[in-house]
C-alpha cells in the first residue's frame, strides 16, 4: 500500500500509543508501567542578597524508595539553579534541555541570561506539551536586575513569589515558611528557615525523606550545599546476627569417601629438557576421565612444545 | 503558469511503501499497529499527536502574522518567498537533508529542544527504495 508520507521529523513518536491503548483493553490483567515520581519537598526564598533554594533527597516508586539520595536541584546557568518536582525524569530533562537553550541563548546575544527568560522558555515548552510532561518547578536566580523566584507547574503558569514551596511536602514547608518569612533577612536566618522547612517536609510527608540539600545564589555567583543536614539518623540493627559455631545442634552425621585409583601411568620423553608424566585419574562413581596437560616446567630459550604432541 | 520551473514538474510528497511483515495482498502491520480499525486511523491516538505534528507549522502562521502587524504586508511576503527558495534545494528523494538554511531563517539553528534530540531524521533505520522513490518523484513510475 502506498501512502503519501511527509518529510520526516525530529521529536516525540506516537507509534505505539495505538498498540499500548489496545493492549491494555484486550489483556486484562495487565499493569502498564508508571513514571516514576519524586515525591518531593522542594521550596525557595528571597533574602536579603540573593535567594536560597533547598530540595530533600527522596525519589519514590509508588511506595519505594527508588533513591535515597537524589539531586533535585538543577544547574541552568552559573546564576540560575531550578528545584524540580513531579515525574523524576520530566523534570530532570526539562531542566536539562532548559539549560543547554539558555547557554546557546547567551552566546547569540553575548549577555548573560536572566530568569525572566528561563521562566519564559519553561513556561513555552510545558504548555507545548499540555501538562503530559509533568514537572513542577521552582526557578531561582540573580541577574541584573536582582534575585528573582518563580514557580512554574506542569501546565506552564508561573507566579512571582518572595517564597514558596512545591512538591508533595509542599503544605508542610510553606506553614513554617508562612509563619517565620520576613523580606530582607540575612543569610544565617535565611538558610536556618529554609533548612526548617524543609525538615518539616522530610518528617512530616512521607513521599520526601533524606538529607537537605540547599543552594544559595547571590551577586557574585551560586553555591550548591548538598547534605546541608541530615534530620534522620539511619536506623540502628537493635540484635546480632552472627551466630557462635555450635548453635545449631548436629544431629547425625554420615561419611562417603570418595576413591579414586590411578588407573594408568605414562611417562613420556620430550626434547632432553624434562619429563612429563601424565597420571590418568579415573574414579570409581563417573565415568569421565581427567588429563594434566600443562608441562611442568618452560625452557624459554625455545618454543614451548605444541600441546597436540604431548598428549598424543 | 508555475513559475518554479523544472521543480515544478516534481511530485512534492514522496509515497512510501509500508514496511508489512504479512502477504503480499495485506497492508496491516499487525505487531506495531495492533489490530486493525477505522476509527484508529482517522482520530489521533493521543492527544499530542495533532498539535506536535502541526506544531511548526502553525508557530510559523503565527510569526508571519505578527510580523504582518508590526511591519506591513511586505515582511512576511518577502521571508516566505525565502522559505520556498530554500525548500527548493534538497537532495535526492531518499536522502533526508538537513535543511541548515531553513533552521536558520526559523531561528532554529540557535535552540535546542527535542526535535533534535529525539527521532533524528538523519538516523533513522528505515529509508524508501531509492529506486521507486527517484521514479516517481520524476512522475516515471
Amino acid at each position: 500500500m502506498l501512502k503519501p508520507a511527509l518529510e520526516p521529523r525530529g521529536g516525540f513518536s506516537f507509534e505505539n500509543c495505538q498498540r499500548n491503548a489496545s493492549l491494555e483493553r484486550v489483556l486484562p490483567g495487565l499493569k502498564v508501567p508508571h513514571a516514576r515520581k519524586t515525591g518531593t519537598t522542594i521550596a525557595g526564598l528571597v533574602f536579603q542578597d540573593g535567594v536560597i533554594l533547598g530540595a530533600d533527597t527522596r525519589a519514590t516508586n509508588d511506595s519505594v524508595v527508588a533513591d535515597k539520595s537524589c539531586e533535585k536541584i538543577h544547574f541552568i546557568a552559573p546564576k540560575i539553579y531550578c528545584c524540580g518536582a513531579g515525574v523524576a525524569a520530566d523534570a530532570e530533562m526539562t531542566t536539562r534541555m532548559v539549560a543547554s537553550k539558555m547557554e546557546l541563548h547567551a552566546l547569540s546575544t553575548g549577555r548573560e541570561a536572566r530568569v525572566a527568560t528561563v521562566t519564559r522558555v519553561l513556561c513555552q515548552t510545558l504548555f507545548r506539551y499540555r501538562g503530559h510532561v509533568g514537572a513542577s518547578l521552582i526557578v531561582g536566580g540573580v541577574d541584573l536586575t536582582g534575585p528573582q523566584l518563580y514557580s512554574v507547574h506542569p501546565h506552564g503558569s508561573y507566579s512571582r513569589l518572595p517564597f514558596t514551596a512545591l512538591g508533595s511536602g509542599q503544605g508542610e514547608a510553606l506553614a513554617v515558611l508562612e509563619d517565620r518569612f520576613q523580606p530582607n533577612m540575612t543569610l544565617e536566618a535565611a538558610q536556618g528557615l529554609l533548612v526548617e522547612a524543609i525538615t518539616a517536609g522530610i518528617l512530616g510527608d512521607l513521599g520526601s525523606g533524606g538529607n537537605v540539600d540547599a543552594c544559595v545564589i547571590t551577586k557574585t555567583g551560586a553555591k550548591l550545599l548538598r547534605t546541608l543536614s541530615s534530620p534522620t539518623e539511619p536506623v540502628k540493627r537493635s540484635g546480632r546476627y552472627h551466630f557462635v559455631p555450635g548453635t545449631t545442634a548436629v544431629l547425625t552425621q554420615t561419611v562417603k569417601p570418595l576413591t579414586l585409583e590411578l588407573v594408568e601411568e605414562t611417562v613420556q620423553a620430550m626434547e632432553r629438557q624434562g619429563f612429563i608424566t601424565l597420571p590418568r585419574l579415573v574414579s570409581n562413581s563417573c565415568n569421565q576421565a581427567s588429563y594434566l596437560c600443562l608441562p611442568k616446567f618452560w625452557h624459554y630459550r625455545r618454543k614451548p612444545p605444541h600441546p597436540a604432541l604431548i598428549c598424543s | 503558469m508555475n513559475a518554479r520551473g523544472l521543480g515544478s514538474e516534481l511530485k512534492d510528497s514522496i509515497p512510501v511503501t509500508e514496511l508489512s511483515a504479512s502477504g503480499p495482498f495485506e497492508s496491516h502491520d499487525l505487531l506495531r499497529k495492533g489490530f486493525s480499525c477505522v476509527k484508529n486511523e482517522l482520530l489521533p491516538s493521543h492527544p499530542l499527536e495533532l498539535s506536535e505534528k502541526n506544531f511548526q507549522l502553525n508557530q510559523d502562521k503565527m510569526n508571519f502574522s505578527t510580523l504582518r502587524n508590526i511591519q506591513g504586508l511586505f515582511a512576511p511576503l518577502k521571508l516566505q518567498m525565502e522559505f520556498k527558495a530554500v525548500q527548493q534545494v534538497q537532495r535526492l528523494p531518499f536522502l533526508s537533508s538537513s535543511n541548515l538554511s531553513l533552521d536558520i531563517l526559523r531561528g532554529n539553528d540557535e535552540t535546542i529542544g527535542f526535535e533534535d534530540i529525539l527521532n533524528d531524521p538523519s538516523q533513522s533505520e528505515v529509508m524508501g527504495e531509492p529506486h521507486l522513490m527517484v521514479e516517481y518523484k520524476l512522475g516515471l513510475l
